[in-house]
């Protein structure tokens, strides 16, 4: 099950960090919103146990806003809208 | 299913200083370098400033002829990688082969050697200080340490980590 707040932006880029665990795939998330636009999406794919609680504190910590979150089992899928930080 | 966002104004609150993380490295074995090295990455990733005061055995980390040979301890550690009796784990070659387990562990898991942590630490501009009295203790120069060291004494250091909103000592 999926919940959108903004199903109508489509993200600008897919991350997957499949197999990856902490603090990969935070560490590839920010170089990757480093490249992007504010405002832009980013959807990050995580199957590291952590991800639930790890993703949100690090869209927060950051500033930018978690636009979604679907929790599919083993793989999470994060859409990361990009804010004011770097 | 869970779904958290925030409210469209926090962006816009979020130009301040950066949080600060001060850590302190005291350990110069192999399991011991990850968790600084991890934490550094991740609060970096964060937008967090971030430094490591490295200090006695933690030295080693930042030692240019230790730091791709750090070791794990095969004695007096019943966590680690070589669950043995201690009067095993004294044998030649039991701290090669506890070593050598634990860098398998950790390739298997796709998780970075330390070497490869240091670099991705300084490429996010992690500040890498290497303490003043363990390299006057343990004869190390300023030459024996990787690229981009500060060196700095404990004075230095507390003035960094007064400002940092999280210090841990590891």
């Amino acid at each position: 099950m999926t919940t959108r707040e903004q199903s109508d932006v489509a993200p600008a880029m897919t991350l997957d960090t499949s197999g990856l665990l902490c603090p990969l795939p935070v560490y590839k998330a920010a170089l990757a919103l480093e490249g992007m636009e504010r405002g832009q999406v980013l959807e990050l794919l995580c199957t590291d146990p952590g991800s639930l609680a790890d993703i949100p504190a690090f869209a927060r910590q950051r500033g930018d806003r978690l636009v979604e979150v679907d929790d599919r089992g083993e793989l999470q899928v994060f859409w990361i809208e990009k804010g004011a930080g770097g | 299913m869970t779904t958290e966002t925030q409210p469209a104004s926090s962006t816009e609150t979020q130009e301040v200083t950066p949080r600060r993380l001060a850590l302190v490295a005291s350990k110069g074995t192999l399991d011991q370098a990850y968790p600084p090295l991890i934490l550094a990455a991740t609060a970096a990733s964060l937008g967090w400033e971030v430094g490591i005061y490295f200090t006695f055995y933690g030295l080693d980390i930042l030692h240019k002829d230790r730091f791709e040979a750090l070791k794990v301890a095969s004695i007096a550690n019943p966590a680690g990688p070589l669950q043995v009796p201690n009067i095993v784990g004294a044998i030649p070659g039991a701290t090669a082969l506890a070593t050598k387990t634990m860098k398998r562990w950790m390739e298997d898991s796709e998780m970075p050697s330390i070497p490869v942590f240091i670099d991705i630490a300084r490429d996010l501009d992690v500040t890498f200080f290497a303490c003043s009295t363990t390299m006057g203790v343990m004869n190390v120069t300023d030459a024996d340490l990787i690229e981009g060291c500060d060196i700095a004494g404990a004075a230095a250091f507390l003035d960094y980590a007064a400002t940092a909103d999280v210090q841990l000592f590891i």
